[in-house]
């Protein structure tokens, strides 16, 4: 079947998609947008995060059906060809960042957390980034890359 | 594999009644994980998500309508305060990802044992609303669940919605896991104390072969809870309800837990919580 979908603002369409795939197989296989990770594929480990409509979401729960016609923001659609945002910016500067294949998942769901709350206290920091596993860092970085990110998107606002 | 894509609720009872080996699909949380497991290959997936009807909630003659397909995250943000056991247990499912997707139509339909929904919906005395081209009937949860997995829809239904009696009074839910987020409970408990009428509602997760109540226990705490001059719950009663609530359970030793550990977290569970529901009646006296 055909899917269309809007991805980081721009209309993009699918062919020969097989009904049970995921939004994420579309993403990377179909579209060649290997942002959002493949790990586990039940939910588990978040490396899959991207926006649907605005919301975060494993895009490996997702059927590429329940897409069409739906709005899609990926770790791409963040930062620009020479600009980062400033969630990205953070990882980088704060060291959150090992082995990385954990990191576009986790870049959404800070993304998104301080979009929603940017003076969110560390209890609301490790809540809103439960859904997603790192094994290298220990997340001690992780946290200091979202407080980092909370003040700077806390000081665009002032 | 067809991919049905009904736009309303007629359209989707339509589809259903002519492919009833199609599997309805919503947040996708559980039908996604068994696709991308090879566990399972439907002839169609019908896809509720554009179905409005079952995306909203609504108060009716003391009870809430709530849609299948409301998110637990929407469960959490507008619920608290009518349906506060769903909300606590809402709180604890997944993660923020999976709470966005998931609701409880969803969680009813794979009738796991586990369930986080089903102990507060248990404790609260819920009706599910089954509806085909037929017609729509409501069947109590506690007659829900049949077995493991099996549930008493029929394969021409949809589960449109539970209808929940507002809460009459404290409401609690607990649940025993390895972590806060991603956990399927070792076993979990619901209770919903009901000050007008003086009762109490229980519900047992994870621990049997369906969600279970506690009918004993709740009938023990009802008599025995000091309703007329609400003091501070004493220690003999908060343990024999829990032993009552544990000897309700028909667990078995499995991979998350064994069945004696789940027996004695419940009556841990069940005293906690019953502590804390009754501080809210006796105002922490």
């Amino acid at each position: 079947m055909r899917v269309n979908l809007e991805i980081n603002g721009e209309q993009h369409t699918a062919d020969d998609v097989w009904p049970g795939e995921s939004l994420l197989y579309v993403l990377r296989e179909r579209l060649g947008l290997p942002g959002a990770k493949n790990a586990c594929e039940q939910g588990e480990c978040g490396s899959c995060t991207v926006y649907l409509d605005g919301t975060p979401v494993c895009a490996c729960l997702v059927a590429a059906g329940q897409a069409e016609g739906r709005s899609v923001r990926t770790v791409e659609g963040l930062g620009g060809e020479d600009r980062l945002d400033p969630v990205q910016d953070a990882f980088v500067r704060t060291g959150a960042v090992q082995c990385g294949f954990c990191t576009p998942g986790l870049v959404i769901a800070a993304h998104d957390l301080v979009h929603r709350n940017p003076h969110a206290s560390d209890a609301e920091i490790r809540e809103a980034l439960a859904g997603n596993l790192c094994r290298c860092t220990g997340y001690e970085k992780i946290l200091d890359a979202v407080r980092l990110a909370a003040s700077t998107v806390a000081g665009e606002r002032a | 594999m067809d991919f049905l894509r009904p736009a309303s609720l007629a359209e989707a009872l339509a589809a259903k009644a002519e492919n009833p080996a199609a599997v309805p699909i919503a947040g996708g949380t559980d039908v996604m994980v068994e696709l991308n497991f090879d566990r399972r290959r439907p002839p169609a997936l019908l896809d509720l998500g554009r179905v409005a009807e079952l995306a909203r909630w609504g108060e009716e003659n003391g009870h809430v309508r709530l849609g299948a397909t409301v998110s637990y995250t929407r469960i959490v943000e507008e619920l608290g305060t009518v349906l506060p056991g769903l909300a606590m247990a809402a709180r604890t499912v997944g993660s923020p990802q999976i709470r966005n997707r998931a609701g409880v139509g969803g969680n009813l339909g794979s009738a796991s044992p586990a369930g986080d929904a089903h102990p507060p919906l248990l404790a609260a005395g819920a009706e599910v609303e089954l509806a085909s081209v037929r017609g729509t009937r409501t069947v109590p949860v506690g007659e829900f669940f049949l077995g493991p997995k099996r549930s008493a829809l029929a394969e021409d239904e949809l589960i449109t919605a539970v209808l929940v009696p507002r809460a009459a009074g404290p409401q609690q839910f607990a649940k025993v896991g390895t972590r806060n987020a991603m956990v399927i409970a070792v076993c979990s408990f619901g209770l919903a104390l009901d000050t007008a009428a003086r009762s109490v509602g229980t519900g047992i997760g994870s621990a049997g072969p369906t969600p279970l109540r506690a009918a004993e226990a709740e009938e023990f705490a009802a008599a025995a809870l000091p309703w007329d001059e609400p003091a501070a719950l004493d220690e003999a009663t908060a343990r024999e309800f829990g032993e009552l609530v544990a000897a309700a359970a028909r667990p078995i030793d499995d991979v998350r837990g064994s069945a004696a550990y789940r027996r004695h977290a419940l009556a841990v569970l069940a005293r906690r919580t019953l502590r804390w529901a009754w501080q809210d009646v006796s105002g922490g006296r």
